[in-house]
């Protein structure tokens, strides 16, 4: 795996670079949309991103650190690097569901149960970052945000859902359909699928580098408590 | 645990009976929220029954607050803490029975703001009798949510203020579901699904809290 890490890099780039030749040049228009289907290419894997992969990683890690065996401080960065990377995803998945909608719907936000449901899961997150800076102790801070992590997860299926349970304006899911029928075809297919890797693993990247810097700042915060100890030591002498 | 639940909701209802606050504090905060909310739409809107439910549901969320707040600040006086862990009560059935008093209280203070809607909204007592088992459950699922939220917020800096910015989106789809019920009971229509989400959200939160209420308990 270490040996991997320094080529995720490289692949998020490579990836992310044919994703947007094939989106913008090489697949044809859409006969409905036109030009507007290349927002296709973003916003559905921006949305995979910020509500699948960032929290099952968030949920995932959370629930690894409040279980006694593999309770460690590496769990708890974890889920707060991937929730604080996921808030750049939801933040980018609303607004180019904006960009989307004002030409498809005529307006800038509907109240669409999927648009507001992800905006209250955006907000959420804003306040797990609230809820972490409001302790001062790092084990009790880092309790209740996995706690935290772990209900907020409660609201992934409701987004998920919300297409189904509320028939409003947001279409119904394309890929992951109930039916298995996928409703995009050729090299439009495959190019969604791409884009859906692609971001997939700049949503890693981000989060590795998001994490070597906490490890930093924590090493950093610890070293500084250490030159401190010593000098009042050295006083004392 | 049923026996702590129950010593747990005996504790906090005596107290809320003796300080009278759900009474004298609580349900007039309610009913003022009530009228503003209707002067806050004008006559014509707030004399209209369909705007009854989701004014409802707000109402008593912004109410469950307070009370959720109250519920976890008995916990905080001076040695309770202390207390409970000297004791070694099981968490699972301190948060059964702090949810189950914060029910009752919810309970107590929907009645009355459901004889607001009818008397100040103009909703048909009927279809508001027919609401009565959805607001119920809503209801229960909001203690069960609001005893963890309250938790989780319970000692850290600030949490006046944090308990809403972390509670009232995850309460969201209580408010929705509990609206569209209303809605359903008052106007016809399809009832199943939304008693649907409000019982896993019910069952979702029944469940966390047990697994996860010693965690907060720890800190």
């Amino acid at each position: 795996m270490k040996r991997l890490a320094p080529l995720l890099g490289p692949a998020t780039v490579l990836s992310l670079a044919v994703t947007f030749v094939m989106g913008l040049w090489l697949t044809p228009p859409d006969v409905v949309q036109g030009q507007l289907v290349r927002l296709l290419y973003v916003h559905p894997a921006l949305a995979w991103v910020a509500l699948y992969v960032s929290f099952a990683t968030t949920t995932i890690a959370s629930a690894l650190y409040l279980w006694p065996r593999t309770r460690t401080m590496t769990m708890d960065r974890v889920a707060y690097c991937a929730m604080e990377v996921s808030i750049v995803f939801i933040a980018l998945t609303l607004i180019t569901g904006s960009l989307w909608g004002r030409p498809a719907w005529g307006v800038w936000w509907a109240w669409d149960a999927r648009l507001t449901a992800t905006a209250i899961m955006l907000i959420l997150e804003l306040g797990y970052l609230a809820l972490r800076r409001a302790n001062d102790d790092a084990k009790v801070r880092a309790r209740r945000s996995a706690v935290f992590g772990i209900l907020i997860a409660l609201n992934v299926p409701i987004i998920h859902f919300a297409v189904q349970w509320w028939k409003t304006l947001h279409q119904p899911a394309t890929v992951l359909s109930n039916s298995g029928k996928v409703t995009v075809h050729g090299s439009m297919l495959w190019t969604l699928l791409l884009s859906f890797v692609a971001f997939t693993l700049l949503f890693f990247w981000l989060l590795r580098a998001r994490y070597r810097l906490e490890n930093q700042r924590e090493h950093r915060r610890d070293a500084g408590l250490a030159t401190v100890l010593e000098q009042r030591q050295r006083e004392g002498l | 645990m049923i026996a702590v639940a129950w010593l747990v909701a005996r504790k906090d209802l005596a107290i809320e009976l003796r300080s009278r606050v759900l009474l004298w504090q609580v349900v007039p905060f309610g009913l003022l929220a009530l009228l503003l909310a209707g002067l806050a739409l004008g006559p014509s809107l707030a004399g209209h029954s369909s705007s009854a439910p989701g004014l409802f549901y707000l109402v008593t969320l912004f109410t469950a607050l307070l009370m959720v707040a109250r519920s976890q600040a008995v916990e905080h006086t001076p040695g309770t803490r202390a207390s409970v862990a000297t004791l070694g009560l099981d968490p699972a059935g301190v948060f059964l029975g702090k949810s189950f008093a914060l029910m009752i209280e919810l309970w107590v203070t929907g009645l009355v703001l459901l004889a607001g809607t009818v008397v100040l909204l103009h909703t048909s007592l009927v279809g508001t009798v027919h609401a009565l088992p959805s607001v119920l459950l809503a209801l229960g699922a909001l203690a069960c949510a609001g005893t963890l939220y309250g938790a989780l917020t319970a000692g850290v800096d600030g949490p006046a203020t944090l308990l809403p910015v972390l509670a009232l989106p995850a309460f969201a789809p209580l408010l929705v579901a509990g609206e569209r019920s209303f809605s359903a009971a008052l106007h016809g229509g399809g009832l199943w699904e939304w008693w649907v989400i409000v019982t896993v959200t019910l069952v979702g939160y029944l469940a966390a809290g047990i697994l996860l209420y010693g965690v907060l308990e720890e800190s």
